[in-house]
């Protein structure tokens, strides 16, 4: 294939990547495009191996057989609640594949036509690589702690020491100097040199992040792993690499973007870590302001007499294994005449847009699961909202008390409804570590249970 | 006035690069946020587009350390990319519309 047909066909295959992301402006067009995805795919690696300087077959396919039959087993075996584990993961082995690619291609740089005159790596090469490798390590290394974070494997809670940041500070000069080094004088001493350092980094900046930002943490790791391969694309001067990774990381960059604002922390705060640990709150003042409790009995009484109920599920729902039990509650309510819908909160999974999926695989219809902005002035009209595995996101101080640790975060607006049924084990504070004053509303009833046996007698009673 | 023969191959490429980050803007912003799940799991198989730079690698006959290193990439963008568009397309099969 000539160098021009090469090309044609990486255009081709970006075209299809920008595709499949289209498609997923709707569920019904979504899944054609992530057809689209494969094509594209397909057509970048055939047109590599039939390159003439590709001969080496079986180790080709002995290498796409393992990784083949790894990827697709886990993919078809992984529960959904466990989805943000597995895209963390994923984001490391993008990471380290960035980092052995950048390798190979410096132990080897004939290969790719990237050596300048005299037989050594070009100048601009040294850079781009230097720059794709650092990054690369940083997601591999940073991704594997978020994925121990939201494993379980370590525990969620910051982990900061004094003088950290001045610490990761030195180490990010330390990092830049390596790659001036690197770009005067290619040596294999700078090349490890700096990918260690950098693996290093990587671990230092996710530890002290907690595990109520992970969100985040997770949509930057997707960015990072975008620009680690749009910078091996530099340097093995291949635009499908650098369209996909520009895709990528603006994709990773925005989603950052979406999940800071639905919690209303500054990115530049969660990058600096230390908020949001497993046992944050537990120094909140709780106050002994009188609650009304309700049972599963009084609680089926008044869904099955309103004529509009909104589910507001938080990650809790998931914990508890209920979703099966609430879509079961939604389908006996829709008997009765009521009309169901749910009130999904940006963050009210563990990743973004988690709850849709969590909720889609417990057979809800996509049209019955609204955004917060599609259902927040539905509230005022609304007779019973279920509150169920959620706490911050709802909570009403973020809108009336300017004091507040969550003023100005976007929440659902169920004070409003008529009737606030909320679920829940205690009185605890959610991650924010403050009280909910919807506890004490007048029009709040709480349901203390676990939140599957909860939905589960509500379900006998109707 | 005498137009520039040659560009640096760079800016070309770095053309592209800019291009394609605003290309990412405006469709990544259309995505719906029901799908922000499907999305990260789609991104991350495409950009594990990296394997061809791997594939280059492992190609040539000889065995080298460069080699080598292909081959362990190879396996690990593959992980991503079965992985990534399988669990991709079970997630977007749940989306059901209303019965």
């Amino acid at each position: 294939m000539s160098a021009n047909l090469t090309a044609f066909a990486y255009l081709i295959a970006s075209v299809l990547f920008i595709m499949a992301l289209r498609g997923l402006s709707s569920p019904e067009t979504a899944r054609t495009g992530n057809l689209y995805g494969m094509a594209g795919m397909a057509i970048a690696v055939i047109t590599t191996v039939v390159d003439p300087a590709v001969v080496s077959y079986v180790w080709i396919l002995v290498a796409l057989l393992i990784g083949g039959s790894v990827g697709t087993i886990i993919a078809l075996r992984i529960k959904m609640t466990d989805m943000p584990e597995l895209v963390a993961a994923f984001h490391s082995l993008v990471g380290l594949a960035a980092v052995m690619v950048a390798a190979a291609a410096y132990y080897n740089p004939e290969a790719y036509g990237i050596t300048d005159a005299s037989g050594t790596l070009k100048l601009a090469s040294r850079i781009e690589m230097a720059l794709g490798v650092v990054i690369g390590a940083i997601t591999f290394s940073g991704s594997i702690i978020a994925f121990g974070k939201l494993k379980g494997i370590m525990s969620g809670n910051p982990i900061v020491f004094a003088g950290q940041h001045a610490v990761n500070a030195i180490i990010g000069l330390i990092i830049l100097g390596l790659i001036v080094m690197f770009s005067m004088d290619p040596s294999p001493l700078y090349f490890w040199l700096m990918t260690l350092i950098a693996f290093g980094i990587g671990f230092l900046l996710i530890i002290p992040i907690g595990g109520a930002d992970m969100p985040v943490i997770v949509s930057m790791l997707n960015s990072y792993s975008g620009w680690a391969a749009a910078g091996i694309g530099f340097t093995l001067e291949n635009t499908a690499l650098i369209i996909t990774g520009a895709l990528v990381g603006s994709s990773g960059a925005i989603l950052s973007y979406i999940m800071c604002k639905a919690m209303n922390r500054s990115f530049i705060s969660v990058i600096l870590g230390g908020f949001g640990g497993d046992s944050a709150g537990a120094s909140a003042t709780r106050s002994d302001r009188p609650v009304k409790a309700g049972s599963a009995d009084d609680a089926a009484f008044i869904m099955k007499n309103a004529s509009s109920v909104v589910i507001v599920p938080g990650y809790g729902l998931a914990v508890a294994q209920a979703q099966h039990s609430v879509r079961e509650m939604a389908d006996r309510l829709k008997e009765h005449g009521v009309k169901v819908r749910y009130a999904i909160h940006p963050v009210a999974g563990r990743m973004p847009g988690h709850m849709n999926v969590l909720l889609a695989e417990a057979n809800v219809p996509y049209e019955e699961a609204l955004e917060l902005e599609e259902i927040n002035s539905d509230f005022a009209s609304t007779d019973v909202s279920f509150v169920i595995g959620a706490n911050d996101v709802t909570n009403p101080s973020a809108r009336t008390d300017p004091q507040s640790p969550i003023a100005g975060m976007p929440i659902l607006d169920v004070d409003k409804s008529a009737t606030v049924l909320f679920v829940k084990r205690s009185l605890s504070p959610g991650y924010a570590g403050i009280d909910n004053d919807l506890f004490y509303a007048d029009n709040t009833m709480m349901l203390f249970a676990d939140a599957k046996q909860m939905v589960d007698e509500i379900v006998q009673a109707l | 006035m005498e137009i520039a023969t040659t560009v640096d191959p760079f800016i070309f490429r770095l053309s592209i690069f800019v291009l394609a980050i605003f290309v990412g803007y405006y469709v990544v912003w259309s995505v719906t946020p029901a799908l922000h799940t499907p999305l990260m799991s789609v991104t991350n198989a495409i950009s594990s587009v990296i394997i061809v730079g791997a594939l280059i690698a492992a190609g040539p006959a000889d065995i080298s350390l460069s080699k080598v290193m292909g081959f362990i990439a190879i396996m690990l963008a593959a992980v991503n990319i079965f992985g990534g568009f399988a669990v991709t397309q079970r997630m977007l099969a749940m989306y059901k519309k209303k019965k």
